[in-house]
């Protein structure tokens, strides 16, 4: 079971890069069809150099150019099969567009027992910075694990 | 456009900006959001994963129904005025679902030398049952 002593584990950081074509593969998936995140005319007429992503997408970077996505589950012994997804935030402090390669570094922030020790609480905090160095954003999710 | 635009630049505390509703979520839609979002996680879309792992099927990937709720809100605000967008998984997300995305303002807000807004977020499926709870906060300029 994870304990206290995996607070503060770092991971290897992951950079990814911003496809406009993968980028359109999850478009068509979810039926998302706002101009904006396809076409480089309608995103300047919104403010951007180029097509931004949509708000969920960092998520899927991180996992997209993982060369081992579930490392942090691993590291920490835990069976894919026992995480529910708990929470999830994102907090925008620069746009990301189409063409940008970022960088994720997690960071495990916190383990918490529930229900007398049925399930485990994960919090993972991410920063995530751009080519330039700039930080674009922070995520941060909280991973449910069934114990029983 | 305009309209929307109008109601996400001066709106009023209980106002609804957000107002979508998604087709039901099927097994391909499943099997396409595993590769679109590198979430490879077996259990949503492998049965016998699913079913060792202590579930009767697969389920929704939390991220796909999350994917939804930021379109509903990207459609009702430009995304370059998101600032935060956060959500809690109330409730796994079942085959078949349909998916309404809600947003209603809550409060009016003046942060990092903007007017901004926080919008309570929720996503519910066909029984009304919330699946997802969570808000944004967006600038109103």
């Amino acid at each position: 079971m994870v304990d206290q002593s995996a607070v503060g584990r770092r991971f290897t950081p992951v950079t990814a890069h911003v496809e406009a074509g993968r980028l359109r593969y999850f478009l068509d998936t979810l039926g998302e069809t706002n101009p904006v995140y396809r076409d480089t005319a309608a995103a300047k007429a919104e403010g951007f150099a180029a097509p931004p992503i949509p708000p969920t997408y960092l998520f899927c970077l991180e996992m997209l150019d993982n060369e081992k996505p579930f490392e942090f589950l691993e590291a920490l012994e835990i069976d894919l099969g026992r995480v529910l997804h708990g929470e999830q935030s994102f907090t925008y402090h620069a746009p990301v567009m189409v063409g940008d390669s970022l960088t994720f570094s997690p960071q495990v922030t916190s383990v918490t027992d529930k229900k007398g020790g049925a399930m485990t609480l994960i919090g993972v905090e991410t920063t995530v910075t751009n080519q330039h160095g700039v930080h674009v954003a922070d995520t941060t999710r909280t991973i449910v694990v069934r114990n029983g | 456009m305009t309209e929307t635009m109008d109601m996400t630049t001066s709106p009023a505390v209980g106002d609804r900006i957000v107002h979508e509703r998604f087709p039901a979520i099927n097994r391909h839609r499943l099997a396409l959001y595993c590769g679109a979002s590198g979430d490879h996680n077996p259990i949503h879309v492998d049965i016998d994963f699913a079913k060792a792992s202590g579930f009767p099927d697969v389920f929704t990937h939390g991220m796909l129904v999350m994917g939804y709720l930021g379109q509903a809100l990207s459609d009702a605000v430009p995304p370059n005025r998101i600032r935060s967008f956060s959500t809690r998984f109330a409730a796994i997300t079942q085959l078949g679902a349909e998916i309404t995305c809600e947003g209603q303002v809550t409060e009016l807000i003046e942060a990092g030398g903007e007017r901004r807004a926080r919008l309570a977020l929720t996503a519910r499926d066909q029984t009304g049952e919330i699946k997802l709870a969570g808000e944004a906060i967006v600038a109103l300029s």
